[in-house]
């Protein structure tokens, strides 16, 4: 693979969080360090337990492929590999995986001398994940309430979970959960149209700087946020989002038993109106 | 300014952890593992089982066998082939489950439904009831055994009681009667909803789902295999009064959706569990109860205000009557599935034809399977 001519200048030593030198290299274009080992160890394992997982299941069908956890009364123990212990070290390596690639983006920052931005916002997809499949089963006593892996069976999972708290909606974290995602694909809708306006001008016309951008939004709504400003506040948006869903569904269960509406009886109960 | 963030900063989270239920949490899977198919209750605030009073004396083969009550009394038109001393047992026990002694019911005791001077009058207009009542549920434990079967097994003593709903009460605690309909003007018009109502577990779904579903026999059923056009009659409305009586069940069982459905597909009956069939039969059943049996009694219920013991009735004027929570009390086993019919056998009722049908639903699956029907 061609390496780009700015490339170059990427390729910083040092940096490294662990194994010194001994990574430090570059495969093509890809950084490998210490992490991309891990990373490539816990993802081709974890890919391979779940070709073997379907392998020994009924079907192929690429929708249908369910690697399920433990049944319930199995706890917080090891279940066998047939019975959900395959979900318990796929959920190992995935994690193993996913920690790894964030630990890397961390060398890659510390390398090019940035913040840590870029991993923080990936980290935050790590933790809603981790709260569904350990925080969550923890504190419920058994990983049973972990999300099976498969495209059609995590979405039933989905659908049961919030129906055993009756209406899922009435859920106020996934009330803020679910207005961030809405307002974060809002806010990228915005500004993607506005730098591809601004950069695909009318025939005859020039590119537009970003004093046209920020013109354009001050006669709107009389703000704007600047170029750097939209980037933090997509990342808010994003990293919220990914935060309430977390919250969401580690007070489902952990923290209510019963359905979402009910919850709110606290508020019809408040003593100023009661 | 510093007080006051401290101040937020403790109050803040105490007043989120206020709504909450701490402590771990009763599990009982319903399903295939991963599913999600799980019942979650708190132990601290879940409903709590009914007490079964102990029966007011043992009933013995004798005593069961002695002279039929219809030669000893006048008037005695439900209990008349039951013998003269398990009539008085049953009547002691009615009296105990509905208006006991000592109780701060009006003429609590005997003389809740009979005049004490002439004990087969029928002017008390209780006595009228009771014995409706009694008819009703030797009804319902003749009639409609399979739902209180075990997965598809019936079992022997399992039914109700007047306690199965009364609990020492004259009339349940829980019932329902017809909403009072939306004043026709736009101010104060919650369109049938949309108000957290206790009726379907505080959603602001349609708070009278019971009207047209427990007695009226409209289709639950609200998804086809069809695709929905214009001449479907699976309204928002209808979609959204269908959740309000399933928040209903839930509520009154205190279950979740999976304790009957996988939320796969609700409407899929190989992909339901076994307690679907129960609830399928129950709700033929409370129809069949409100129906023909509270309802049927017409004007005996007194007009509001007009009830020597209160009103029996809702502000609409139709009769107060039952739903899943009369029985189960947020308990999906009343009285945690107690079999009491076996200390009153005179309860049992003799078991006509069946009226049922002995599976659930060919008609139920075959309307899921035909297109939408024709707005009527």
């Amino acid at each position: 693979m061609a390496v780009l001519s700015f490339e170059r200048k990427y390729r910083v030593r040092g940096g490294t969080l662990i194994g010194g030198d001994l990574f430090d290299f570059w495969i093509g274009p890809f950084y490998v360090g210490f992490f991309g080992v891990t990373t490539l160890f816990f993802a081709a394992l974890g890919t391979a337990l779940i070709l073997w997982g379907a392998a020994i299941g009924p079907t192929w069908n690429p929708w249908l492929i369910n690697i399920a956890p433990p049944d319930i009364k199995y706890g917080l123990s090891l279940a066998p590999l047939r019975e959900g212990g395959l979900w318990q070290i796929i959920t190992i390596c995935a994690i193993g995986a996913f920690v790894s690639w964030a630990l890397r983006e961390v060398e890659i920052c510390r390398k090019l001398g940035m913040g840590y931005h870029v991993p923080a916002a990936y980290g935050m997809a790590i933790f809603a994940y981790v709260t569904l499949v350990v925080f969550r089963p923890l504190l419920m006593g058994a990983w049973g309430y972990g999300f099976p892996y498969g495209i059609f069976p995590h979405l039933d999972w989905v659908s049961n979970t919030g129906y055993q708290y009756l209406h899922f909606h009435y859920n106020p974290a996934h009330m803020l959960a679910v207005s961030f995602f809405f307002t974060t694909t809002l806010a990228l809708g915005l500004h993607g149209a506005l730098v591809l306006s601004a950069v695909n001008p009318a025939k005859g016309e020039t590119v537009k700087s970003p004093e046209y951008e920020d013109t354009f939004f001050r006669d709107l709504i009389g703000y704007s946020v600047g170029t750097l400003g939209i980037h933090r506040v997509g990342l808010l948006l994003a990293m919220n989002a990914g935060f309430w869903s977390a919250v969401c569904i580690i007070i489902s269960g952990p923290f209510w038993s019963r359905g979402w509406p009910e919850w709110w009886t606290w508020w019809l109960n408040l003593p100023i109106w009661r | 300014m510093k007080t006051l963030t401290k101040v937020f900063a403790i109050a803040l989270p105490a007043l989120l952890l206020a709504g909450c239920e701490l402590g771990s949490k009763e599990q009982q899977q319903t399903g295939y593992r991963g599913t999600g198919m799980v019942q979650i209750a708190d132990p601290d605030t879940k409903a709590q089982v009914g007490e079964v009073p102990a029966p007011p004396y043992e009933l013995t083969p004798e005593m069961i066998n002695g002279d039929r009550a219809k030669t000893a009394y006048q008037n005695v038109q439900v209990l008349g082939d039951v013998s003269v001393d398990e009539f008085n047992y049953t009547m002691l026990a009615m009296t105990a489950w509905i208006a006991p002694d000592g109780s701060n019911v009006k003429d609590a005791g005997c003389t809740y439904c009979h005049n004490p001077e002439n004990m087969a009058s029928d002017e008390k207009y209780t006595k009228v009831v009771a014995r409706k009542m009694l008819q009703m549920t030797q009804n319902i434990n003749a009639n409609w055994k399979p739902h209180f079967a075990q997965a598809g097994v019936p079992q022997e003593n399992a039914g109700v009681t007047c306690w199965t709903c009364h609990r020492g009460n004259p009339v349940p605690v829980n019932n329902w009667s017809t909403a009072v309909p939306d004043p026709g003007k736009i101010a104060g018009n919650k369109r049938g909803g949309n108000t957290p109502a206790p009726s379907v577990a505080y959603a602001s779904l349609n708070y009278d789902p019971f009207s047209d579903y427990l007695a009226g026999k409209e289709s639950i059923r609200v998804g086809g295999k069809a695709f929905p056009t214009a001449a479907s009659n699976a309204s928002i409305q209808s979609t959204e009064k269908t959740y309000g009586l399933m928040m209903h069940m839930s509520q009154g069982l205190g279950v979740n959706c999976q304790f009957c459905h996988n939320s796969n597909n609700f409407a899929k009956w190989t992909d339901s569990t076994p307690k679907r069939v129960n609830a399928w039969y129950g709700i033929r059943m409370v129809r069949d109860i409100n129906n023909n049996y509270i309802t049927a009694l017409g004007d005996v219920w007194p007009a509001n205000g007009k009830g020597i013991y209160g009103n029996r009735r809702g502000p609409h004027g139709d009769p107060l009557k039952v739903n899943c929570a009369t029985c189960h009390q947020g308990v999906n086993k009343p009285l945690g599935g107690a079999k009491m019919l076996k200390d009153y056998p005179g309860l049992k009722g003799a078991a006509p034809a069946p009226v049922v049908a002995a599976t659930p639903a060919p008609a139920e699956t075959a309307a899921v399977a035909a297109p939408a029907k024709p707005a009527a």
